[in-house]
C-alpha cells in the first residue's frame, strides 16, 4: 500500500496541460463552470464539447482514470435526463407508454443537462488529475492574497492544508497498523451485523486521536525549532510562474467563449 | 582555549509550581567546535536541556548563554539561528511535500531569498547523501533518510551547534550508526559543535566529553572512556552498559590484564591481541 498511494487523484505526466501554471487551470475552470450554462443550441454545446475533449486528449491522462471519477455522478447524469423525459411537457409527443407520453423537448433538455454535468464533471477532474495538491494549495495561497488586507489569514490557512496533505499517507500507514494491532486481539472489522461493526472501529479511532495530538504536538515543536514565526518576511522556494504556455491557455479558452457566445441562439 | 558557545550557569527548571525540579542548579560549558555527549535514564532531565538551549522552555531560576547572548523571549529568533535541532520521531518533524521542500522550510521561515534556497539545498542534501531525493514524499522515505533529511534542513542555515535530541532512538542500529558517522564528519568539517542526547551508552563513545545525567543533576562528566569504567554505577542510575563493556570487566574478573578501557569491539580486538603476543 506504501508505494502505490497516491494522494488525491493526480496522475503524474508531463504533458501541456500538467505544465500549465495552477492559477490558470483554476480560472479557466472557474469561467467555464459559468460558460456551459450559456450554451443552448447543438453548435453550442459542441463547441464545449470539443474544448472539453481536446483539453482530455492533451494532457494525456487515461480515459480510465477520467471514468473513474464520472462514476459516483453517472447516477445523477442518468437520474435527471429520466426526470426530464417525465416531467417536461414541451414540443410535440414522441411516443406513448401506457400512461406516459414522452415529449421532444423533455428529450432534448434531459440531452442537455446530462451534457452540462457531463462537462462540469470532466473538466474539475482535469485540475485534480493533472494537478498535485501541492500545487493548487499554492495556486489557491496565491489567488487568494488579496484577501490579506483583509485579515483573512491566507498564509496559515494554505500551510494547514500542505501539512494536512502531507500527514494523509502517514496517517494512513498508521491507521493500517493499528488495525492489524487490534485485529491480532480479535477485534473483528469485517463480519457481524453493521452495529458491532460500528463498535469495532472505536478501538481504532481512539488510539489514531490520541497519536495525531501528539504528532501535532511535536510537530509543532519541531517547526519553532526551526524558526516558523507566521507568515510574515517569509520567503518561498516554490514558486509560480505565467508562461507562454498559460497565456496561450488564456487565449484559446477566450476564443473559445468568444465562438460560443456567436452560435449560441438568442432571443 | 577554545571558546564558549553554550553555558548554563545555575539553571534550574520545573515543568509547573506543583511538579518537583527537572533540573536542579545546572551549571556546564559547552565549547565551540566541541562534541558532546549528554547521556541519562529516562527522566533525568536530559531532553529538558535540548528545549532551554532552543528557547522552546525558559528556566525559573539561573541563566543560559549562546555565543554569549542570554536566552529570553527576545532572544529566541536569533538564538534559533544558532542552534540547530533533530528530535527523535522522524515523522513528526517533517513538515514539508516533498524533501527539497522540507530542507526550505528552515530557510524560508529565515527570509533567504530563493536562489540561495535551491543553492544551499543542493549542497547540504549532497552532504548528507540524500541528492536523488530531492523530490521524494516523506511516506517513501526510511526513518533513517528522514532524519538525514531533518540533519540537512538544520545544515541548510547554517547554525553553530547541532543537537540531536534521541535522534537515533527510532532508528535501527545501522541507521543509527549511518547518521552518527555522517553527524560526527559534518561537524568536523564545518567545526560545527556537536551536542546527542541519548540512554544508549554505544553512541557515546566518539563524543570528546561525557556528561553523565541522573535525578536532574549531572552526576558526572569525563571523557567516554572513564565514563565506561565505571560500569557498575552506570548501572545503579539505569543505563545500559554496552555488551564490549561487560565482556572487557568479565575479563578483568578472570585476571586478563587489559591496559585501556575498550570502547568498542575493534579496540577490544587489539587489546587482546596485544596481550596474545605478550603471554
Amino acid at each position: 500500500m506504501n508505494n502505490s498511494l497516491i494522494i488525491g487523484q493526480y496522475v503524474p505526466g508531463n504533458s501541456l496541460i500538467h505544465r500549465l501554471d495552477p492559477r490558470t487551470k483554476i480560472t479557466i475552470i472557474f469561467f467555464f463552470v459559468f460558460i456551459v450554462f450559456f450554451a443552448n443550441n447543438v453548435l453550442s454545446y459542441g463547441i464545449l464539447v470539443a474544448f472539453a475533449l481536446t483539453a482530455m486528449l492533451t494532457s494525456k491522462v487515461p480515459v480510465r482514470f477520467i471514468m473513474k471519477g464520472l462514476t459516483p455522478v453517472w447516477f445523477l447524469i442518468i437520474f435527471t435526463f429520466i426526470l426530464h423525459l417525465f416531467v417536461t411537457k414541451e414540443g410535440t409527443v414522441v411516443f406513448e407508454l401506457g400512461i406516459f407520453k414522452f415529449y421532444s423537448g423533455g428529450i432534448i433538455q434531459g440531452f442537455a443537462i446530462s451534457i452540462r454535468f457531463f462537462l462540469l464533471i470532466l473538466v474539475t477532474s482535469l485540475l485534480t488529475l493533472t494537478t498535485t495538491p501541492i500545487e493548487i494549495t499554492d495556486g489557491i495561497e496565491d489567488m487568494l492574497h488579496p484577501l490579506k488586507r483583509f485579515k483573512f489569514p491566507v498564509h496559515e490557512l494554505a500551510l494547514m492544508m500542505s501539512i494536512s496533505l502531507r500527514f494523509i499517507p502517514t496517517l494512513m500507514q498508521e491507521t493500517d497498523k493499528i488495525s492489524k494491532a487490534q485485529a491480532s486481539r480479535g477485534v473483528d472489522f469485517r463480519t457481524g451485523p453493521l452495529k458491532e461493526r460500528v463498535k469495532a472501529v472505536v478501538p481504532l479511532l481512539v488510539p489514531l486521536f490520541i497519536s495525531a495530538f501528539k504528532r501535532a504536538e511535536e510537530l509543532a515543536m519541531a517547526m519553532e525549532a526551526r524558526g516558523y514565526q507566521g507568515g510574515d518576511n517569509r520567503t518561498k522556494l516554490r514558486e509560480l510562474k505565467v508562461t507562454k504556455l498559460d497565456i496561450m491557455g488564456y487565449l484559446i479558452f477566450i476564443l473559445v467563449v468568444a465562438i460560443l457566445f456567436l452560435t449560441r441562439t438568442y432571443g | 582555549m577554545r571558546r564558549e558557545l553554550i553555558e548554563f550557569r545555575n539553571v534550574s527548571f520545573r515543568y509547573d509550581e506543583q511538579s518537583p525540579w527537572v533540573l536542579k542548579d545546572l551549571s556546564f560549558t559547552i565549547y565551540e567546535g566541541e562534541f558532546v555527549a549528554i547521556i541519562g535514564h529516562n527522566g533525568s532531565g536530559k531532553s529538558t536541556i535540548a528545549k532551554l538551549v532552543n528557547g522552546l522552555l525558559f528556566p525559573q531560576e539561573g541563566e543560559i548563554l549562546i555565543n554569549g547572548i542570554i536566552v529570553n523571549e527576545e532572544t529566541i529568533w536569533d538564538i534559533r539561528r544558532e542552534v540547530g535541532m533533530v528530535f527523535q520521531n522522524p515523522d513528526n518533524q517533517f513538515v514539508g511535500a516533498t524533501v527539497q521542500d522540507d530542507v526550505a522550510f528552515g530557510m524560508e521561515n529565515r527570509g533567504i531569498p530563493r536562489e540561495e534556497m535551491v543553492k544551499r539545498i543542493e549542497e547540504t542534501l549532497q552532504a548528507v547523501q540524500m541528492s536523488d531525493y530531492r523530490l521524494t514524499e516523506p511516506h517513501r522515505l526510511s526513518g533513517g533518510q528522514k532524519q538525514r533529511v531533518a540533519i540537512a534542513s538544520v545544515l541548510a542555515i547554517s547554525p553553530k551547534v547541532l543537537i540531536l535530541d534521541e535522534a537515533t532512538a527510532m532508528l535501527d542500529p545501522k541507521g543509527r550508526k549511518e547518521i552518527m558517522g555522517t553527524v560526527s564528519e559534518l561537524s568536523e568539517q564545518r567545526g560545527l559543535s556537536l551536542i546527542t542526547i541519548t540512554h544508549d551508552l554505544a553512541e557515546v563513545v566518539q563524543a570528546e566529553r561525557v556528561i553523565v545525567m541522573n535525578q536532574g543533576e549531572i552526576w558526572e562528566e569525563a571523557t567516554p572512556r572513564e565514563i565506561f569504567s565505571k560500569r557498575n554505577e552506570l548501572r545503579d542510575i539505569g543505563l545500559d552498559v554496552p555488551f564490549v563493556a561487560i565482556l572487557a570487566e568479565g575479563l578483568k574478573q578472570v585476571d586478563l590484564k587489559l591496559t585501556k578501557e575498550p570502547l568498542n569491539q575493534e579496540e577490544l580486538l587489539e587489546e587482546l591481541w596485544i596481550l596474545h603476543s605478550k603471554t
